[in-house]
């Protein structure tokens, strides 16, 4: 079942290459604004990519969540897959690693350039990939919630971002942290066990919130 | 009655409506008791603190209400828990009734903790875990009134509201813990109150009694909530009908 849908969602997404790619050019707008806002001091840009980067990746992510469920629930394709006899988890799992794989990881892969567009030292480059690969999972998986939560409502996209970011809040914080100590020369390890850590919570649980969310989405419309 | 009787009881709008005047009351009395006692003897009998003179009065508001902003998104969650669950009627009742007192409580909280701050740390505000972590509640909040407003079936909100409240209460310590750990990692003890020998009872004990009283209006508010919206709610049955007839004739 998590194959199928995995697969089915992928080429789906081949397909309508926009709505994946559009949050990376965001992702890439919104970086070079910052870095031509401190066009005078590279230097203090330097100290902040961190958290620039880690902010920046949390919005695009948004940006991409809202139509993780949009256009299935639209053609009803949803209602078919929580009347299956099968229960829906694999499947929502398998949407998700799609959004995943078209969000962090591609964000963890094009991390470098945006790195370099902010000064970041190159050094700290593989802590910030690393911290973006553990943590982006979490990211994906709780953001399923909400986007599952409002998937039906007009406005969902701001709204999306309001019930979202607080639930973000802990990643961001291993996140940039791990990034800030490695570039102070302190090992970061247990941040990354952190994100780790929070990611396999979220693996195990935000599934079944986010198929119980569905379920009520679907219902209502 | 049996607890378990009484339990299925609580779950019957009508029940509930008919026996909650007398509780509504009483908690009201007691919470206008409390609060009065315990801020008469807070703020005008507790001795002044050693080093921050009369300004540590502010807590006899600051702890009660920063402790009920958190008592109500717990209810909130176990009233989520209830609704998703046994889908109890009277659940989405206090869902849809008790956001709007917890968002004020976690507000006070905030407000009092800013203005307790400025005359002690020297600041409105800093980015310490605890702070942080109220104001994350308080955008919690938000999200569950944006939710609920957004969604323009009634039960539909409150389920969906249910499980956003179940699954801010899972990442509540998650929350909790991380900004307190990015802030000791920073900023260390800067920010700390001063910390004094464990308060003395003149002072600890007004400070329960605020709280008890602050918790009987947090019961009575959410009571007359409840009655107000139960009597929306079943407005077109006959036993409500009859109550209105009842009131109208004196």
């Amino acid at each position: 079942m998590f194959a199928v849908q995995f697969r089915r969602d992928w080429l789906s997404l081949r397909r309508a290459k926009d709505e994946a790619i559009n949050p990376l050019v965001f992702l890439f707008l919104a970086a070079t604004l910052f870095a031509i806002a401190f066009g005078g001091e590279p230097r203090r840009l330097a100290g902040l990519a961190p958290a620039i980067i880690w902010v920046l990746v949390l919005l695009a992510n948004l940006l991409s969540l809202e139509a993780l469920f949009r256009r299935d629930f639209e053609d009803g394709t949803l209602e078919q897959l929580l009347l299956l006899a099968e229960p829906p988890f694999a499947a929502v799992l398998g949407k998700v690693a799609v959004q995943w794989c078209m969000s962090g990881v591609a964000m963890t892969v094009l991390a470098p350039v945006v790195a370099l567009l902010l000064n970041l030292p190159l050094a700290v480059l593989p802590a910030l990939m690393l911290g973006l690969l553990l943590g982006t999972p979490a990211l994906s998986l709780i953001g399923a919630v909400g986007a599952a939560l409002t998937v039906g409502l007009r406005g969902g996209g701001v709204l999306l971002a309001l019930l979202l970011l607080p639930l973000y809040l802990p990643v961001l914080v291993f996140g940039v942290s791990a990034t800030l100590d490695t570039m102070a020369g302190v090992g970061a390890a247990a941040q990354f066990y952190w994100l780790a850590a929070i990611s396999a919570m979220a693996l195990t649980l935000a599934p079944f919130a986010t198929t119980a969310a569905l379920r009520i989405s679907v219902e209502q419309s | 009655m049996t607890l378990k009787e009484f339990w299925h009881r609580l779950g019957s709008p009508k029940w509930f409506y008919q026996m909650s005047g007398p509780w509504q009351r009483a908690f009201a009395i007691l919470a206008v008791l409390l609060i009065v006692v315990g801020m008469a003897w807070g703020l005008a009998f507790a001795p002044p603190d050693y080093q921050q003179g009369n300004s540590f009065r502010i807590i006899y508001v600051h702890v009660p209400a920063a402790i009920l902003a958190q008592s109500v998104y717990v209810a909130l969650g176990a009233a989520g828990v209830l609704l998703l669950v046994w889908r109890m009627k009277m659940a989405q009742l206090v869902l849809e009734n008790l956001v709007g007192f917890g968002a004020w409580m976690t507000a006070l909280a905030l407000f009092s903790g800013a203005v307790w701050g400025k005359p002690t740390w020297g600041t409105w505000w800093v980015f310490d875990g605890r702070t942080t972590s109220t104001l994350v509640l308080l955008f919690l909040y938000f999200g569950l009134y944006a939710l609920r407003r957004a969604i323009p079936a009634r039960e539909a909100a409150g389920r969906a509201c249910a499980l956003l409240a179940v699954v801010g209460v899972i990442n509540i310590p998650v929350i909790k813990y991380s900004v307190e750990w990015w802030t000791t990692l920073h900023q260390g003890a800067t920010f700390k109150l001063t910390e004094a020998p464990a308060m003395p009872a003149s002072m600890w004990a007004p400070l329960l009694v605020n709280v008890l009283g602050a918790y009987c209006l947090f019961a009575a508010n959410l009571i007359a909530k409840l009655r107000t919206a139960i009597l929306r709610q079943e407005q077109g049955t006959a036993w409500v009908r009859e109550w209105a007839g009842r009131e109208a004739r004196p």
